[in-house]
Formats: C-alpha cells, sequence, structure tokens
C-alpha cells in the first residue's frame, strides 16, 4: 500500500517568524510596531528517501527552527513543508502519517521522563498508535527496539536517571524507532556526549539507517559529524541556506565565504600548531539583521552590492549557492 | 626549574558509602611559558586537577596527598589569605562560562582595576589607563567607551575576551583555562583560541589548558596530559600524542573523532563507558574496554612509563 515517494519530506520555500513585540500596552505608550524575528527566511530543500540532508551552521541561524517545522511542531509562516508529497498539516491530521515521523533531541538528560521506566518510555509510541495492544505483545516490541540500540530487557526495568548519557541517548533512539518512523528529526543528537561515546551513537544511527531505510533530517553545529553523517548538506546562515548541495563536493570545493569559514575556524587534529588569522567579527542579531547579504559584515569578498543586495540561490553543478561574489567570479 | 610542579596530587571526596579517590597520583609539570594541554571526557579529573591548583576544590573534596608547587614553593597546604593572593596575582584563570566569571552589577572597567589594583599599587587614573589597554589588547572595539559597560552589555564571544583581560591583566605567571570556548561558536572559538595563544606568548605566561576538544589542544598545546578515571594516562608533545598515540585510550579516542578530512565507513568506537568513581576497577582502570589488555592489566596498576617520545601507563610499554 505503501507508495513510491523520491523525496520523504520537501520544503518549499519555508520562512519562519517569531513575534518579539513588546506588550502591547508598551507598544502603544512607545509608539512602536510589531517586531519580528525572521528564523527561517525562504528555506527550500528535499530530503531523498533512505538518505541524510544535514543542516549546519551556528547559534541562531535557524537550524533548530527547522527541525520543529519539519516535524510539525511549528507551522511555516510562509511556504510548504511536504511529507511525502503532502502539506504536513494534513500528513498531521492522520495518525498513520503521525507515527511516521519522530525526533531526537539533543540532552538525553531533559527529553526522557524520570519517573517512568526505561521499559514504559519506549512501549509509549507503541500504546499510543495501537501498534500492539496484548501486554506480551508490547514486552516482545519493547525487547526487539532495546535489543535493536544495543541495550537488554534487563535494562528495560531501571529508570533513566541509572544510564549514562550516552545510554539515555540509545534511549531515546529506541523511543523515536518505536512508532516504526520512516523519517527522523536528529537535532544535535550527540553534541551532550563525549567523544567515544559520540562515535557509539552515530555508528549506531547509520547502521539503524541502512537496516531500516530511515531518512533522516541531521542538525548539527559540528561539521566533523555532519561530514560522516551527511548525504546532502545545507549550510545556514542567519535563517538562510546560503550553500546546499552533495556534502562531499561541499567538503571538497566550499563555495561561499561562510562555508570556506567555517570549515577554515575548525581546529583539526591533522594540523597540530597551525597558526592562523581567525575573521572577525560577529554573528549579527537576527533581530535586526544586515541589510543585503547578511554575511556581508563579515565577508571577505563583500562589495557595495553586497551590502545593498540580497544574493539569490545560483545553480552551479549540484551545488545551489546563494553569493554575488561567487556568481560574479570575485571569489577566486 | 618547571614553573609548576603537581607531585602525585591525590584528591578524594569523603562520602557517606566511603571515600571516593577522584584524582589517584596525578603528576606532571609545565614550563614557563608553555602550553600544557590537558584533555579528557566528562569525569576524567581534568577540571578538578585545575580546582585543585588554584586551591578551588569544592567541598568536601581536598587534597588527599602529594604536593603543588609554583616556582618551587608549595602553594597546596596554604592559609586562606596567601593562596587569594597567589589567585589572580600568580595564577589567573579562565572558565567555561564567562557569566559566572564576572559581576553583573559592576562596569567591566571596575572589575579590571580592581583587579590590577588588588595585586599591585597603581593609582586610579593609572589603572584605568592600563584597563582600556588591556580591552584594547583583547580585541573589544571602541574600549575607551566600553570600559563602562555591563557585562550584560557584551555578546558571548566579547564576554569572554573581557575574561581573559581580567585573567591576564594581573599578568600572572600561569593561566588555568577550563574550557575556554566550549561555549562559544566556531567562528568565535578561533578567534578565542588564537588571541589567547598570541597574548599567552607575548607575555611569557603558562597555561593549562583544560578541554575536551582535541582539536583545539593539537592547534593550541606544546604538550597534552590525556586523563582517564583520574589518572594520566599519557602524555608527551601534541604532535607525538596526536599521530602516534603510546596508549590505547588515547588510540581509540583520536580514532573516534570524525575528521574533516576524510569520511569513513564506520568510526571506531570504544565500547563501553568510563568506570564510576564507587566502582573502579583494579589492576588498570582502562584495562575493562581496552583492546590489547592482557593478564597484568587486570591485577597491576601501571604509572607512567616511557614510550616513545611519550610516556603512558601501559602495561604495553613495559620493559620486562
Amino acid at each position: 500500500m505503501t507508495q513510491h515517494h523520491r523525496h520523504t519530506l520537501e520544503a518549499v520555500a519555508v520562512s519562519h517568524r517569531f513575534d518579539v513585540s513588546r506588550p502591547w500596552l508598551q507598544r502603544i505608550f512607545n509608539r512602536e510596531s510589531k517586531r519580528f524575528l525572521r528564523a527561517v527566511d525562504n528555506v527550500s530543500f528535499e530530503i531523498p528517501t533512505g538518505t541524510t540532508f544535514a543542516l549546519v551552521g551556528e547559534s541562531g541561524c535557524g537550524k533548530s527552527t527547522i527541525a520543529r517545522l519539519a516535524v510539525g511542531l511549528y507551522e511555516p509562516s510562509d511556504g510548504d513543508i511536504l511529507f511525502e508529497d503532502q502539506p504536513l498539516s494534513s500528513a498531521r491530521a492522520q495518525p498513520a502519517l503521525r507515527r511516521r515521523m519522530n525526533m531526537i533531541f539533543q540532552d538525553p538528560y531533559a527529553s526522557l521522563n524520570p519517573r517512568w521506566r526505561v521499559s514504559d518510555i519506549v512501549a509509549e509510541p507503541i500504546r499510543a498508535f495501537r501498534l500492539a495492544t496484548r501486554p506480551n505483545e508490547v514486552q516482545a516490541r519493547v525487547g526487539s527496539l532495546l535489543a535493536q540500540v544495543g541495550l537488554t530487557m534487563r535494562d528495560g526495568e531501571k529508570y533513566p536517571h541509572e544510564f549514562s548519557g550516552g545510554q539515555r541517548q540509545r534511549i531515546s533512539i529506541a523511543r523515536a524507532l518505536a512508532s516504526e518512523p520512516d523519517f527522523l528529526v536528529c537535532d544535535e543528537p550527540t553534541s551532550a556526549l563525549d567523544v567515544s561515546v559520540q562515535a557509539q551513537i552515530l555508528n549506531l544511527m547509520r547502521d539503524l539507517q541502512q537496516r531500516l531505510g530511515l531518512t533522516y533530517l541531521f542538525i548539527s553545529h559540528n561539521l566533523a559529524v555532519v561530514r560522516h553523517m551527511a548525504d546532502r548538506l545545507g549550510v545556514m546562515y542567519l535563517g538562510r541556506i546560503v550553500e546546499q548541495g552533495p556534502a562531499e563536493t561541499i567538503f571538497r570545493t566550499p563555495l561561499h565565504p561562510y562555508t570556506r569559514l567555517l570549515l577554515d575556524a575548525i581546529p583539526d587534529l591533522e594540523q597540530v600548531g597551525r597558526s592562523r588569522t581567525p575573521v572577525g567579527g560577529e554573528i549579527p542579531s537576527p533581530i535586526a539583521p544586515p541589510p543585503g547579504c547578511a554575511f556581508h559584515p563579515r565577508c571577505p569578498l563583500a562589495n557595495d552590492r553586497c551590502r545593498t543586495e540580497k544574493p539569490a540561490h545560483t545553480t552551479t553543478g549540484d551545488v545551489q549557492v546563494a553569493c554575488h561574489a561567487v556568481q560574479e567570479g570575485r571569489d577566486a | 626549574m618547571p614553573l609548576l610542579e603537581v607531585d602525585n596530587l591525590t584528591v578524594e571526596f569523603p562520602t557517606r558509602r566511603g571515600i571516593l579517590k577522584a584524582l589517584d597520583r596525578v603528576s606532571f609539570t609545565i614550563d614557563k611559558g608553555e602550553i600544557l594541554g590537558v584533555v579528557g571526557e566528562s569525569g576524567a579529573g581534568k577540571s578538578l586537577t585545575g580546582a585543585a591548583i588554584v586551591g578551588l576544590l569544592e567541598r568536601p573534596g581536598r587534597i588527599a596527598s602529594g604536593q603543588i608547587r609554583l616556582d618551587g614553593s608549595r602553594i597546596d597546604n596554604l592559609a586562606p589569605e596567601p593562596l587569594r593572593r597567589i589567585r589572580g596575582r600568580r595564577i589567573g584563570t579562565i572558565f567555561q562560562d564567562p557569566l559566572t566569571t564576572l559581576n553583573p552589577l559592576y562596569t567591566i572597567g571596575r572589575q579590571l582595576v580592581e583587579t590590577m589594583q588588588t595585586h599591585a599599587r597603581l593609582s586610579d587614573s593609572e589603572a584605568r589607563r592600563k584597563a582600556i589597554g588591556w580591552l584594547e589588547r583583547v580585541g573589544i572595539p571602541a574600549a575607551a567607551q566600553r570600559i563602562d559597560a555591563y557585562p550584560h552589555e557584551f555578546s558571548g564571544g566579547q564576554r569572554q575576551r573581557v575574561v581573559i583581560a581580567l585573567a591576564l591583566c594581573a599578568e600572572p605567571a600561569l593561566v588555568i583555562a577550563d574550557e575556554p570556548t566550549t561555549a562559544l561558536d566556531v567562528s568565535i572559538q578561533a578567534q578565542i583560541i588564537t588571541l589567547l595563544k598570541d597574548l599567552t606568548r607575548d607575555h611569557g605566561t603558562s597555561v593549562m589548558l583544560v578541554t575536551h576538544d582535541m582539536g583545539v589542544i593539537a592547534e593550541t598545546a606544546d604538550r597534552v596530559a590525556v586523563m582517564y578515571a583520574g589518572r594520566i594516562a599519557e602524555i608527551g608533545p601534541v604532535a607525538d600524542v596526536v599521530r602516534r598515540p603510546a596508549h590505547p585510550y588515547t588510540d581509540g579516542l583520536m580514532a573516534s573523532i570524525p575528521s574533516l578530512e576524510h569520511r569513513v565507513d564506520r568510526l571506531r568506537q570504544i565500547d563501553g563507558a568510563m568506570p564510576r568513581l564507587d566502582a573502579m576497577p583494579d589492576g588498570c582502570r582502562f584495562h575493562p574496554r581496552c583492546p590489547r589488555a592482557f593478564a597484568r592489566c587486570t591485577e597491576q596498576q601501571p604509572e607512567l612509563m616511557a614510550a616513545g617520545a611519550t610516556q603512558a601507563a601501559c602495561w604495553l610499554h613495559a620493559v620486562s
């Protein structure tokens, strides 16, 4: 009964604004108009079924807002998010489709109910979506889910506080898989973990993807982690995707000056004792983004056009990039 | 003579269920002008080592044995008042979260002036002039105006710059920087690391850089100490520890870090987790997770021994 869809998720010109106005009365007294924060600004991407699309960027770039939009926790202010060609708002109205998407969060300490046994945490989606009703059937499913993430049935009897951070993230993954989803949004799933544990979780996520044919939207600020996970990659800056395309291509030949800055800024093991000249400047406030290209105050290639005109996306090969300098060939 | 000598430092936490040894005979030195990186996963004891050196161990933690010497004189057994004078004047500190270091009720200028006047005889105008100089040196734009601003008026990266100015303004001989860039975005992290490196080089300051980020250490430090479960597993020049790790833990740690240069199918992972303080295994503390463990590892705890260009606490390198 499942039809074949090329893309599991598609974002079409999605924007999301938050109302950050002051209270009504204060606004009247000070004669202020309403103020909006454009967290996501005209973003489009598609995630082919069974692949990983990663979004990277620094704080405030809008990547977590997109994560929430992608599972329907927020509604886009403009544009559409399509889940298997259906608008997400109507897809979420159908429990059958809703169970097919799920989310893994950054903090495994905050996302598990401390008063519940692990087996109940994992069983909840099974009961909620009526995937099994008889207790021993539910138990069997919980057992196989725990086994899938490398835990035992005995672990199911314990409470979350009895586990380390990495094991808690395994529990979160088991819970996310309990509704048998096809699409998982992973928002910084390993950022709270130590590197040796991070490797365990990343390996597990790739194994599960291959075994179950999962589609991932993977959000991270860590480019090395993204490189390990992503098939396609979007680089975000202040609410916009400034460059997107096949991850390998972008890592090999980054085009946008911001992507180059990011790649250059990461301290790398293979560069012992390197000295460098870091790009100066700070990330501007998304409430009052700079005019033109939002990156121009920090961009070494900026000129007058960049300061006034917002660059549109252009496609070079497989890569889409929004940069006047790249388009004009000023980026050599 | 090294600037800082930590000699068999043991830190204990008495609890209802017995005494927990959080640091077990940790020894290392830092030379004048040297940057020593201290790396390890959560709970390895790296921050605790820094806290013990500046005398900021949280109760009921205590130094049970061992010595800490600065310029040859002991600082681990000082009374609170002389210790307070050393902290700030001789040892500066930079912590992860600049908001916990800065007093939100005072302007940053007042905090800088106060710090300098505590440790040196300076007139108000002289101290203010110096404070502006420090803010310029750490890259705060329009320092002469910004000196009268409060911490909340700065961005996260700028606050960390102010904290660096505060740590260095009394011109200490040693700076202990505990995860100084962990709360910052990568592009800002690169700025702060470069700043810290340049300033300490200019002033001949020694640095103990505590972080979980091996990349930051590789780029910044001269030598690195890898900690595991309250002990130093390996210590040596950064290039050697990174490229030719001698301890299986260091080796596993390096291999588990995803690389920007090339993509692998699977990351090498170290199975299991670091043991808890109340359930330390006998012998080498890493042996339950070690792919190369043998009989001796389960029985006898290894001390640091020569292993190529580095020193590793691992029986693989024992000369028998």
